[in-house]
């Protein structure tokens, strides 16, 4: 196998699990097409009006149009900036979190009930409250993105931690290494895969957090357009908002992947070679 | 001489130069539901720098433990172990411990998995590389220096986590099984390149093992204890000639040895 396709398909296998990457190298593009063929096949010899659902030309043709007229790009770098803001800030805090609940038996028998009690609450429920408190900026969507993506990141943090070998404790200790050379040269790398994994998650939720905010209130981002779109019977720009959400969500999750692949290279499959 | 000293109870003050750790009454019980488990009692040895002392004993009898209480990374309930003329209540630098499983660190290469204990230090450079290719050439892994330890054979990654040991060059090297999961012609193999080790590095060690033949050939002495609560049931000085090999197993000594130490064993279980 040259380097190249190696590369190529031991990124699907991060992205996709590994059996499943000789499938997918073919089956994506195959069945995208399919999908096109049937989606343009009805709108061409149904009578489905436009504004049910528009041919795969006119999606085409209002997302070149909305990037002339500057309007996609606007409400993209808009929902964008909440999407870092609360994927940085969920992270932050839940990783910090989570180590100080992984390190501390009784931090985590005290904040656990609130803190599972705290996931059975929707966040589409409390959305609206955060936007009462913080008004129906960016402020109140990085909260509720960091809120969703909040959860996964706190678990796999502790689950990371609460992993790292006894043993290699012991190696450390024996070693007289420092707390934070057992952070930096222990802790974190035995974490990594599993942390990688809760971003992985985080990454994806925290485009659904944005776009859950902007559908509540807003007058700038995608969720918004969405909205616009719809009560206009503009439903190409519906449709041109929905790819550009799903780009976005999958541009953050290949890039956790990359890293992943970078990061982990010591772990890499033993299928492959 | 310590007996007598631990009849007395009193500890020189200035230990005997040659005599580089005394373990005195160590006993050792985890808390659990009923009164607690005691795994150790009254374990007391003493050990001469460059001496190789084999532990053997039945599983579950507390070697791991009395090893780890040897190093500093468990406290014992009672006695004292003595280090170097210092009493060991937290990990000390001039002991290398080598873990029953090869405990290696899987996202490091074999060269930055025994270089670890340098870096710890803060040393680093051209010094570190040297004394950690030196390393590796001495355990026989010389061009794999950049491979994961998910690509080493067993016996390859416990010969990493020797060299690992090795490299803060230690007064001590405490051995927990270190050839436990290898088959049987690995094992002996090890064992030379142990005593090979051992000869050029001029370390003091304390090895724990489940091979009474392994024990002998390695060993100037060797410690069998009982069932939990491990005591110790024999106390056995081994003088056969060095350089030992393998052949030696089939002499009568090694034989009488052999079953010195097997009948010790089995009249304790
Ligand atoms: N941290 C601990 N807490 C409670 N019990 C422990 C702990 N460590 C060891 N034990 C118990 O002490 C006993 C001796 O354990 P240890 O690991 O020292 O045995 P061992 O002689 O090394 O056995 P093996 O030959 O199987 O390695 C076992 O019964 C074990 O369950
Ligand atoms: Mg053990």
């Amino acid at each position: 196998m040259s380097t190249a396709r190696k590369n190529l398909s031991s990124f699907a296998a991060t992205l996709f699990g590994s059996r499943s990457r000789v499938i997918y190298l073919i089956s994506v593009p195959f069945t995208l097409f399919a999908i096109f063929l049937l989606w343009e096949g009805i709108t061409r010899y149904t009578a489905v009006p436009e504004f049910i659902l528009p041919s795969p030309g006119s999606v085409w043709n209002r997302f070149i149009s909305s990037i002339e007229d500057g309007s996609l790009p606007k409400h993209t770098i808009t929902t964008f900036t909440e999407v870092l803001g609360g994927l940085v800030l969920g992270i932050f805090v839940a990783a910090n979190l989570g180590y100080v609940l992984a390190k501390s038996e009784t931090a985590e028998r005290v904040l656990a009930p609130y803190i599972v009690a705290s996931q059975s609450i929707p966040v589409v429920a409390i959305a609206p409250l955060l936007i009462i408190w913080f008004g129906s900026g960016q402020i109140s969507k990085i909260l509720i993105s960091a809120l969703i993506v909040f959860f996964p990141v706190l678990v796999n943090t502790i689950v990371a931690v609460r992993s790292v070998p006894e043993d290699l404790r012991d190696l450390m200790r024996s070693l007289r290494a420092t707390s934070i050379q057992i952070f930096t040269k222990l802790e974190l790398p035995a974490a990594m895969p599993v942390l990688l994994g809760g971003l992985k998650i985080g990454a994806t939720l925290s485009v659904i957090g944005a776009v859950v905010g902007e559908f509540v209130a807003a007058d700038e981002g995608l969720g918004f357009l969405i909205n616009l779109s719809r009560g206009m019977y503009d439903t190409a720009m519906v449709f041109v908002t929905v790819f550009t959400l799903v780009a976005m969500a999958l541009s953050l999750y290949t890039i956790v992947a990359l890293v992943e692949l970078k990061v982990l290279a010591w772990r890499k499959d033993p299928s492959e070679s | 001489m310590y007996k007598l000293l631990s009849q007395m109870n009193i500890y020189p003050k200035m230990t005997d130069i040659s005599e580089i750790l005394i373990a005195s009454d160590i006993s050792k019980s985890f808390p659990n539901g009923n009164g607690g488990l005691s795994v150790l009692e009254d374990v007391s040895f003493s050990l001469d720098s460059q001496e190789f002392l084999c532990i053997v004993g039945p599983s579950g009898c507390g070697k791991t433990t009395l090893l780890k209480i040897l190093a500093g990374l468990m406290i014992p309930s009672e006695g004292d172990v003595i280090f170097e003329g210092e009493r060991v209540i937290r990990p000390r630098r001039r002991i290398g411990f080598v873990f029953q499983e090869a405990n290696l660190m899987p996202w490091r290469t074999v060269e930055d998995n025994i270089s670890l204990p340098l870096e710890l230090q803060g040393q680093n450079g051209s010094e570190v590389h040297t004394k950690t290719t030196d390393l590796i050439e001495l355990v026989g892994l010389s061009s794999f220096e950049k491979t994961y330890p998910r690509d080493l054979s067993g016996g390859m990654a416990q010969r990493v986590a020797i060299a690992r040991a090795l490299i803060h060059d230690p007064d001590l090297l405490l051995l927990d099984e270190p050839f436990g999961a290898l088959d049987a012609l690995t094992r002996e193999r090890m064992a030379t390149e142990l005593m090979r080790i051992w000869g050029a590095q001029k370390v003091t060690v304390v090895m724990v093992t489940h091979s009474i033949s392994e024990a002998i050939l390695l060993a100037d002495r060797i410690l069998v204890l009982s069932p939990r609560p491990g005591k110790v049931t024999l106390d056995l000085p081994i003088s056969l000639t060095r350089p030992r090999d393998l052949s030696m197993a089939h002499t009568k000594e090694f034989g009488k040895l052999a079953s010195r130490i097997r009948a010790a064993i089995a009249n304790e279980e």
